[in-house]
């Protein structure tokens, strides 16, 4: 009840305000948004990869061990890509105006494979175009959103040789600097 | 006439103690002991289903954390799986665990057909070949997968353990320590002065001396005493827990202290439609319900207080069983105790605090078993459904994964108490190894 009543009472204003002639406020363009999200993600994302993973893993000091199954040891970790899901679901359990996930039209877990139009199109956009973004809308349940898709790139040889090497995936000779898959991110619009 | 019944309905709701006239139906076997205890689900009398899900959430929550969830709510919630959504929407425990109809109750309190896991899987035939032909309701029915616990049974975790006799060396098993290791070192609160009740009954301090009680210096003031220190007749849960936290914690999340945990009266077994011992139908459950007063005998909470009371084909059958034989010759000193599966080494397990499903026998904690904290875990249920969750803490402490398995998946076996071998064979572990080959 409480909630309806805050509810109508902004829309009472908002109609007022435009009523008065007052000029209708413009937010940040979902680009620049996006692009700024990514930005940060793809920092941390290399970050971890060749601070922690490539640094103190088996192919570094080989003090921790990242695995799929981290839990399974005390000196466990996460995979790059676990890190990168885990934070996309902590970011979840934490705002509703932006979501993001990594996918791949390579994927070792297929559920990480595209599954709208606009995932696939856009994977294969950035992965026939390196360097290059890709945008576009969607709808899907009762919500339309802007939806941008960003190259994710091997950035380290313990990306390459991971995938390279798991049975589960369909592609075996990625290389250093090669788009392995994508990052999502999504603002819904309305 | 309409406001007259609305008015006696929302007072029923509101204010009566008795509320049984808004049951829309009989709970599951999960819930049906708290079913009157209306607000233990529903928080709030005007809340909807985010309500709900907070509830199943907060009694649950932490269990399914420890379980490594599979298929948490934060799966769910990006929109790319919107149109999983409307067909099933696995954000909330309802969807599949729908309250109040008990008719329609399955197995692990599903209230959906079985063949959930089709909805998003369908095309696992084209990257597992050995899938292909498999029925749409068998993956969370034949011993294969579950849906929030996999820990004994993800691909990994078959090959790393393929393999093995089906029946090492009986296991030595580690004591719980928790008590012992966390318990405050004096009994907080004013103390009685007991020496008039103590010279009243010479046979229970003979008790009482051979106890854990008179060992760790907690002596009849240490229960006795309120909170004003005066006598304390009947000392209850409230006394038990200023020592036992993490046992009184399990016990009050379990069926046997769910009941007490809602502000009900105890459990009597003549409340459950499982089988109970007729002279055992009103006995109430509260910690001395199986921890018989002044003794404390663990040895006797382990087996003879559940088969006091549980007359099902399963425990019938454990004095005959192997794992009965075990106790019985433990019993008798021939073997450690240690050495003993009782009722309570499957059902309220040992378990490594931070690492539940770790194995607690001597050899496998090797030198951690030193500094580990072991208690027991007093939710029977935390182990129970599905019985995989057996598997790491518990049976591969002497027997294989395969045979761990196979042996949970038949029904017959678990009703004669492992009484021969499993006369079916789950082929996960031979399909983990082909893919991995």
């Amino acid at each position: 009840m409480k909630k309806t009543l805050i509810s109508a009472a902004l829309a009472v204003s908002v109609v007022g305000m435009v009523g008065c002639g007052e000029p209708e406020k413009v937010g940040i363009d979902p680009k620049i948004y996006t692009d700024s999200l990514f930005a940060v993600m793809k920092a941390d994302r290399t970050n971890y990869t060749k601070l922690v993973v490539a640094r103190l893993g088996p192919g570094g000091s080989n003090v921790v061990k990242p695995d799929e199954h981290w839990e399974e040891y005390e000196n466990g970790t996460l995979l790059p890509a676990q890190m990168f899901r885990a934070g996309a679901e902590a970011v979840a359990e934490l705002t509703d105006d932006f979501t993001y996930s990594l996918q791949s039209i390579w994927p070792i877990n297929k559920q990480n494979a595209p599954k709208t139009p606009v995932e696939k199109a856009g994977l294969e956009y950035i992965a026939a175009n390196p360097g290059d973004n890709y945008y576009g809308e969607e709808t899907l349940g009762d919500t339309t959103y802007f939806t941008a898709v960003y190259p994710d790139v091997a950035v380290s040889e313990a990306c390459t040789s991971c995938h390279n090497e798991h049975k589960d995936s369909p592609k075996d000779d990625f290389a250093l600097g090669e788009v392995m898959g994508g990052v999502v991110i999504r603002v819904p619009l309305n | 006439m309409t406001l007259l019944i609305g008015g006696y309905f929302l007072y029923v709701m509101l204010a009566a103690e008795d509320k049984s006239e808004l049951l829309i139906g009989e709970a599951s076997h999960g819930h049906f002991q708290i079913e009157l205890a209306c607000s233990s689900c529903h928080t709030d009398a005007f809340g909807g289903g985010e309500v709900l899900q907070n509830a199943c959430v907060n009694c649950h929550g932490e269990e399914l954390k420890t379980a490594r969830d599979s298929h948490p709510k934060k799966k769910f919630t990006d929109p790319r799986n919107a149109n999983l959504l409307e067909v099933l929407d696995a954000r909330y425990c309802v969807s599949c665990h729908t309250e109040h109809q008990k008719e329609q109750t399955h197995p692990m309190g599903l209230t959906i057909a079985g063949d959930y896991c089709f909805h998003c899987h369908i095309d696992i035939g084209k990257d597992r070949p050995s899938h292909k032909d498999l029925a749409f309701d068998s993956c969370a029915s034949a011993g294969c997968h579950n849906f929030h616990d996999n820990r004994a049974l993800f691909e990994d975790f078959l090959v790393a353990n393929a393999g093995g006799h089906w029946l090492g060396a009986v296991a030595e098993l580690v004591t719980a320590n928790h008590a012992g290791k966390n318990a405050p070192a004096v009994v907080p609160g004013p103390r009685v002065d007991a020496t008039a009740q103590v010279a009243r009954h010479p046979q229970i301090q003979q008790q009482w001396s051979l106890s854990g009680h008179a060992q760790a210096g907690v002596d009849c003031a240490g229960c006795h005493s309120d909170d004003d220190g005066d006598w304390l007749e009947k000392p209850a849960l409230a006394q038990c827990q200023s020592c036992h936290g993490q046992e009184a914690q399990g016990f009050l999340a379990g069926k046997h202290g769910m009941r007490l945990a809602a502000g009900l009266p105890a459990l009597q077994p003549k409340m459950s439609a499982l089988p109970f011992k007729q002279d055992a139908l009103t006995a109430e459950h509260g910690c001395t319900g199986c921890h018989a007063a002044h003794e404390f005998d663990t040895r006797v909470a382990a087996v003879e207080a559940c088969l006091s009371c549980h007359d099902d084909s399963h425990s019938r059958a454990f004095p005959q069983s192997p794992h009965g034989q075990l106790t019985q010759r433990a019993l008798q000193g021939e073997i450690s105790w240690g050495q003993a599966v009782t009722c309570a080494t499957c059902h309220m397990p040992r378990i490594v605090h931070d690492k539940p499903e770790a194995a607690v026998d001597v050899a496998s904690l090797g030198a951690a078993a030193e500094r580990a904290v072991i208690s027991v875990e007093h939710n029977q249920n935390a182990m129970l459904r599905p019985n995989e969750k057996m598997i790491r803490p518990v049976c591969m402490s002497c027997h294989s994964l395969e045979f761990s398995i196979d042996a949970l998946a038949d029904e017959n076996l678990i009703n004669n108490n492992f009484k021969g071998k499993p006369q079916k064979h789950i082929p996960s572990i031979d399909w983990a190894i082909k893919r991995a080959q």
